[in-house]
């Protein structure tokens, strides 16, 4: 007869016990990949907040009734882009990534292998992007106050909950996305039929009222629109309250159907 | 906890089936694996080997029949049965872009072994490995024996009662069997159960004391592997190969010629296997019949004489 105790409680094993089981891996990855990740997440974007923010901004007449409440384009336009940019970060980091853990490394087998689930792979891995999503926001946050584009203190911190909560929305509808993936291919086409379209027609370089009367709603329907929308209204302390509900309440459904719609995937594609 | 009913069984399993929609991979199998055993599964690509291992791992659920790992159900109990298996799967499934080190430590760390016992076992686990010089290299440059070795070592990071090894061999080299042979020898001489999947007869005899032969998702037959060469076999096989345009036009008409001279003959595309307890006479009244095969040999019978009898098949195609 056995004697040996055994740490796990019987049945499931807690979600978050199985997720922080997994912070050595995270950590060691990051600690290898952090370097390159310097120049998608922080050289990459304030290219273009030099290049679309000051330069092109220059051109562009700073007139609050044409720019959503902003007093210059630049003050128009971080808001946006720093969406924008947290959408890429996290369409990034649950693409090829993804990909390489469940079939290129097949690390997600291995990891199966232990008293870990397919939930806790699903909720390490989107806590690697909420993690990626957090640094890459703050400091691009932070990096752009001095000049001068938010317009009172607290609203870069809201601005930036938003946008860590559109990333967020993208992440877990993307992972699925990746999960039920047989072959990278598709991910071209995500990324030029979906991430760059969004990137440009979402409002992140202009009112999208701009888009005229069909093409501004169908850019209000898209998940990049709320968060953008929330975001630059916070920075710009303009807030419409019962619209920045309505995009909390859209990202925040995102968010759980991204969830459920990553785990089912995973567990389909994994544990047959 | 309720007293155990059999505190020696690891696995049983009773009609066990996994089918993946239509195609039925396992088709109904009885299993008992008892501690301290080696246990194997031997058969083709295709048997259901693997099928059965992923549901013995309790990662693949069961599609029918009963399963008991360690006494417990895996539908129910999937983690509490991981954290006490070690699995060596087919496929290495190492981090490439960490070093050996790191390979093992994170995965200490998934069964939530703490810091300082991960790191000492390590360090354990790399000297019994023979890798101990190595632990700071990136996986990417081990050659694929030193890999498997690897693989082998995490799966043993959290000193698992049974260890679970799928094709453990495949692709390396005949030194690098050897090398891993003998620790797989050293760790059944320690007490640890292993159950191996192998489609090599050779791998079968030197390790397992009792195996199943599968076939086509069934159990063809079970037994130590001395048992069923017994049964199945007879002691010596002589091997005649013969330049069929010469005699008669193909090994087909050459064995009719033979058929008296063996308890069977097996008909291979290049050879033909007299199934005697004699292989030496056999070999001779082929001879003093006036046949002249091109190659002789005579040699005990082994698992896969067993397998082709069972099956009319060899292993490995």
């Amino acid at each position: 007869m056995t004697t040996r105790t055994d740490p796990d409680a019987r049945g499931d094993l807690p979600l978050w016990t199985g997720i922080a089981r997994q912070t050595d891996y995270w950590w060691t990855v990051y600690k290898r990949t952090w370097r390159s990740s310097v120049v998608s997440s922080f050289l990459a974007p304030l290219f273009y907040v030099v290049a679309m923010g000051v330069i092109l901004g220059g051109f562009i007449e700073g007139d609050p009734d044409q720019l959503e409440g902003a007093s210059s384009y630049l003050a128009f336009v971080v808001p946006g882009l720093i969406a924008a940019h947290a959408m890429q970060t996290a369409v990034g980091e649950t693409t090829y990534p993804v990909m390489g853990l469940i079939k290129w490394q097949k690390v997600y087998d291995s990891m199966l292998a232990t008293p870990l689930q397919v939930s806790h792979l699903v909720g390490a891995t989107l806590g690697f992007v909420l993690f990626r999503l957090v640094t890459t926001c703050a400091v691009f946050t932070a990096v752009l106050a001095p000049f001068g584009v938010y317009a009172s203190w607290w609203g870069p911190f809201l601005a930036f909950l938003a946008q860590v909560l559109t990333g967020m929305a993208f992440a877990g509808l993307v992972y699925g996305f990746t999960a039920r993936l047989q072959s990278e291919s598709a991910f071209g086409l995500l990324f030029r039929l979906g991430v760059f379209p969004l990137f440009l027609f979402s409002g992140a370089f202009f009112p999208v009222d701009n888009l005229g009367a069909v093409g501004s709603w169908v850019a209000r329907l898209t998940p990049l629109w709320h968060g953008v929308n929330l975001s630059r209204m916070f920075a710009l302390d303009n807030v419409t309250w019962w619209l920045a509900g309505v995009n909390v309440a859209v990202l925040l459904v995102l968010c759980v159907v991204g969830w459920s719609w990553s785990v089912t995937g995973l567990r389909k594609r994994l544990v047959s | 906890m309720a007293p155990d009913p059999a505190p020696d069984s690891m696995i049983s399993a009773r009609g066990l089936r996994k089918s993946f929609g239509d195609f039925e991979a396992v088709r109904g199998i009885d299993v008992d694996v008892r501690r301290g055993e080696a246990f194997g599964f031997l058969g083709p690509n295709g048997a259901g080997k693997s099928s059965t291992m992923r549901m013995v791992a309790a990662v693949s659920p069961v599609s029918g029949g009963e399963l008991r790992i360690l006494g417990m159900d895996p539908a129910v109990d999937g983690p509490a049965i991981r954290s006490r298996l070690g699995v060596c799967p087919q496929e290495d499934t190492l981090d490439t872009e960490l070093n050996v080190r790191d390979n093992l430590y994170i995965y200490g760390r998934y069964f939530g072994m703490p810091k300082k016992e991960v790191r000492e076992r390590v360090d354990e686990l790399l000297e019994f490995v023979q890798l101990t010089d190595k632990a700071d290299a990136k996986v990417e440059d081990l050659s694929g024996g030193m890999k498997r070795r690897l693989t082998i070592a995490r799966s043993l990071v959290n000193r698992p009662d049974l260890l679970l090894l799928d094709e453990p061999t495949t692709g390396l080299d005949p030194q690098a069997r050897h090398v891993l042979w003998d620790r797989l020898f050293r760790l059944k001489q320690a007490g640890v159960t292993l159950v191996i999947t192998t489609h090599y007869m050779d791998e079968a005899e030197q390790l397992c004391d009792r195996l199943v032969v599968m076939d086509k998702g069934l159990i063809a037959a079970e037994g130590s592997p001395l048992d069923l060469i017994r049964e199945h076999s007879t002691r010596e096989v002589a091997e005649l190969r013969f330049g069929v345009a010469a005699e008669g036009g193909s090994h087909e008409a050459v064995a009719e010629k033979v058929a008296d001279l063996g308890d069977r003959v097996e008909v291979l595309p290049d050879r033909l296997l007299v199934y005697s307890a004699d292989g030496e006479e056999v070999v001779a009244k082929t001879l003093e019949r006036g046949l002249r095969p091109v190659a002789t040999l005579v040699r005990r019978s082994t698992l896969e004489d067993v397998f082709l009898r069972l099956t009319g098949r060899t292993l490995v195609d």
